[in-house]
């Protein structure tokens, strides 16, 4: 039964072993995609290279559905699956101001990782002010630990949160899912046309 | 070698999402980035200020053996994935990525300025868009998707202002 290592299929230092493996995909993907390229990445916001949207999309869709599935097939025992804990005043001003890095730096923590190994100098720049960053919000931390804190909600999803079944809840992301897809090409076919 | 274009971002979500679903199937868990980098910090600070970080109520959450952690081996695994594909599409070469109309120095200084703010936001969000945008966001966390939502909405509101760095 799934996940493995919460049943005590192998030790952590065999999970050590397995994350260095699943790192591996998630940087040959990450750089497949043209996520090592910052500029591609920040023609998102100009409607003109929509891929951010489609990779992520595409991604949370399958391993949402794989989740689903897998769990009614009685495969994996979901209430065993690390859900990320919400607060939701941190994440929507952390999401702000992470959106703003985005676009000023170009990059996020990962393809920063995956920029830097194929050679990018704005890359490694950029992670040397992801490690400043981290160190400014460690030295203010007594000061915004309130907002930090702001919102706490718990391990909420958002079937609980909505009151919605899980299936009807997969089914909306799906379709949003969908929709963004025609909507990017749409756009892409607007706006793009512009080598990234 | 002649730079190969990149993968469909369908075919590229597909093999992503799969792997993520493999990592929720073996660990239980999803991906990472800034967790890592957090970690890298902590065990830097810690050579020549440990009594600093031991002191710091948020650093010293971190400071008992920082780099024997699960998304430590992870990112490692990234660098090793990126080059490899990197590599196969002859994509390996220093450059700076930027738009025509901005200098290397002006790029160089948005790329830390901008990183100083995901940092920042990384550690106020307990997460980024890999270990709680991606990750939440496929099991359906409320917090993953306010995230997500959050992060495009700032993107696309600084984005005019942010023209000649891009296109």
């Amino acid at each position: 039964m799934a996940p493995f290592y919460k049943f005590g299929y192998f030790s952590e230092q065999t999970g050590f072993l397995i994350a260095l493996i699943l790192g591996i995909g998630f940087g040959f993907w990450l750089e497949r995609a043209g996520f090592g390229n910052s500029r591609k990445l920040a023609l998102q916001f100009y409607f003109k290279d929509i891929t951010v949207l489609k990779v992520m999309f595409t991604a949370i869709v399958v391993a949402m559905l794989g989740l689903m599935y897998l769990s009614l097939f009685g495969w994996l025992d979901i209430s065993k699956v690390y859900i990320n804990p919400t607060y939701i005043g941190a994440q929507a001003v952390g999401g702000l101001l992470l959106g703003f890095g985005f676009i000023i730096g170009g990059y996020c923590p990962g393809t920063a990782v995956v920029g830097g190994v194929t050679g990018r100098i704005d890359g490694y720049i950029f992670i040397l002010g992801a490690l400043f960053g981290m160190f400014v919000f460690g030295e203010m931390f007594p000061a915004i630990e309130d907002l930090f804190l702001s919102g706490n909600m718990g391990d909420v999803r958002l079937m609980d949160y909505f009151n919605w079944s899980s299936g009807v809840t997969a089914l909306v992301v799906v379709l949003l899912a969908i929709g963004m897809f025609i909507g990017g090409e749409w756009l892409e076919r607007k706006y793009g046309g512009q080598e990234a | 070698m002649e730079e190969k274009k990149y993968m469909s971002p369908y075919v590229a979500g597909i093999g992503l999402g799969i792997t993520l679903l493999l990592a929720f199937v073996f660990m239980g868990r999803g991906l990472g980035a800034s967790g890592a980098m957090m970690r890298f910090e902590v065990w830097f600070l810690n050579l020549f200020a440990s009594d600093h970080v031991a002191s710091n109520p948020y650093f010293s959450k971190y400071a008992n053996n920082p780099l024997n952690n699960w998304l430590v081996y992870e990112i490692i695994g990234v660098m090793i994935g990126g080059f490899i594909s990197g590599a196969l599409a002859g994509r390996l070469k220093f450059k700076i990525g930027k738009g025509p109309n901005i200098s290397n120095k002006g790029r160089l200084i948005l790329a830390f300025t901008g990183g100083t703010l995901m940092g920042f936001a990384a550690r106020l969000s307990r997460g980024c868009t890999s270990g709680l945008a991606l990750t939440g966001g496929a099991t359906l966390a409320l917090g993953g998707w306010v995230f997500m939502f959050s992060v495009f909405a700032g993107g696309y509101a600084l984005a005019y202002f942010l023209r000649k760095q891009w296109i």
